[in-house]
């Protein structure tokens, strides 16, 4: 292999590993998101830097030519990547789901309580039991 | 007035009557049925003055929330659309921690007939261990039900598959016209499912050993706007309310202790 690619590869890998610390010094990126990133980039590196790795590895799981295996390991790692992105995306739309539910039951009450007077036009407000808070008691055996 | 094929409706003053002592509200998921909405929530109260009514506005961009809210229901404006699921849920929570008895769910398009919540509570006063009573369109002799014939084919293939599963005859696993009691308002303000839910509920209800029955009803077509199913969205639903019910059946069941009939938390593992 030519030095060249691989000072290359190299100066590439490290501007990546650079880019996201940066990005989680800048709290644009949280480390539990990084960490993926970082492990990927790592990786890289090594065989950036170890010539021989790519050969040995594809001889071990016999793979014939070497890039091959390196494509592979590309796929597979970002597979993992995304399947793990729709899991957080699940659980986010799942939280954001709660939040507007209380939102809309907070609103609610609100404008009821802004609004005597629309009330008392309807008859007597009726009394309202005190709200009974739903994730206090969740998973909690009966 | 078309006959029933079935026992005329149970005479209203009598379930009046015995639903008195209970706080009650109807449910009414609505987004954009600014033409109906209102004459759902002024039947509902001509059923039954004592119903509470909320309205739960799924990001209407018309007139629906001001509507119901003129008329002094609960109006809970979700600030975006959430879908059917996550809409109905939100009334369950406002059921649950107001501490409603019993909920009826009725659509806000007007497909469903308020004065025949008489039926669901008589079923449900009839059975007190009927934890969930579904208007089931299906029962009725006629055979007028005004939908496309793949709509309703989907309808018999899920009422088909979980009549296996809960080994208990389900004809109508798609209807919206329900009524809850107070367990089963606790068992889906904790958790209801996503997109098409009515037919995962039916399962979910199952799993954690709660009942329901069916009566019939009669349905009509909507009183206006646009329904939120269009023809593109059936193959998506039937595939997704597929998937939805397989992996019910290999979700987490709860677990029941003994003496303990119908918990409504569940435990991880099979």
């Amino acid at each position: 292999m030519d030095t060249r690619i691989q000072i290359l590869a190299l100066i590439a890998t490290g501007v990546l590993l650079f880019i996201v610390l940066e990005l989680v010094r800048r709290r644009r990126l949280q480390e539990r998101y990084a960490l993926l990133w970082l492990v990927s980039t790592v990786f890289l590196l090594i065989l950036a830097a170890w010539r021989d790795a790519l050969t040995k590895v594809a001889d071990l799981v016999g793979i014939a030519y070497p890039p091959n295996a390196l494509f592979f390991l590309a796929f597979a790692a970002i597979l993992v990547v995304l399947l793990h992105f729709s899991v957080v995306i699940s659980r986010l739309s799942d939280q954001t789901k709660i939040l507007a539910q209380r939102l809309a039951m907070l609103d609610e009450r609100l404008r009821r309580q802004e609004a005597p007077v629309l009330l008392e036009a309807e008859g007597e407000p009726e009394p309202e039991p005190e709200p009974e808070p739903l994730t206090a008691r969740r998973f909690s055996p009966r | 007035v078309a006959e029933l094929a079935e026992a005329p409706a149970p005479p209203r003053d009598a379930v009046l009557a015995q639903i008195a002592g209970l706080r009650r509200i109807a449910i009414v998921p609505a987004l954009n049925e600014e033409q109906t909405v209102g004459r759902v929530i002024e039947e509902i109260r001509a059923f039954d003055p004592g119903f509470d009514i909320v309205v739960v506005d799924d990001g209407s961009t018309d007139r629906t929330a001001g509507l119901a809210a003129d008329l002094g229901a609960h109006v809970l404006r979700l600030p975006f659309n959430l879908g059917i699921g996550g809409a109905v849920q939100t009334g369950y929570r406002f059921a649950f921690e107001r501490a409603y008895d019993i909920a009826v769910q009725v659509d806000g398009d007007g497909q469903h007939d308020p004065g025949e919540i008489a039926r669901l509570e008589a079923a449900m006063r009839k059975d007190p261990s009927v934890d969930m009573v579904c208007g089931s369109r299906f029962m009725t002799g006629e055979r007028a039900y005004p939908a496309p014939i793949s709509r309703r084919t989907g309808i018999h293939l899920f009422a088909f598959l979980l009549s296996r599963f809960i080994r208990e005859r389900v004809s109508d696993p798609t209807s919206g016209f329900r009524l809850y009691n107070r367990r089963a308002i606790d068992l889906f303000a904790r958790d209801y499912p996503h997109d098409y839910p009515e037919v995962e509920a039916v399962l979910m209800l199952h799993h954690h050993r709660l009942r329901m029955t069916e009566v019939p009803v009669r349905m009509y077509s909507r009183g206006g706007g646009v329904s939120s199913i269009g023809a593109g969205k059936s193959a998506y639903y039937m595939i997704k309310v597929l998937l939805a019910l397989f992996v019910g059946l290999a979700r987490a069941r709860p677990v029941v202790e003994p003496g303990d009939r119908a918990p409504v938390t569940a435990e991880h593992g099979i």
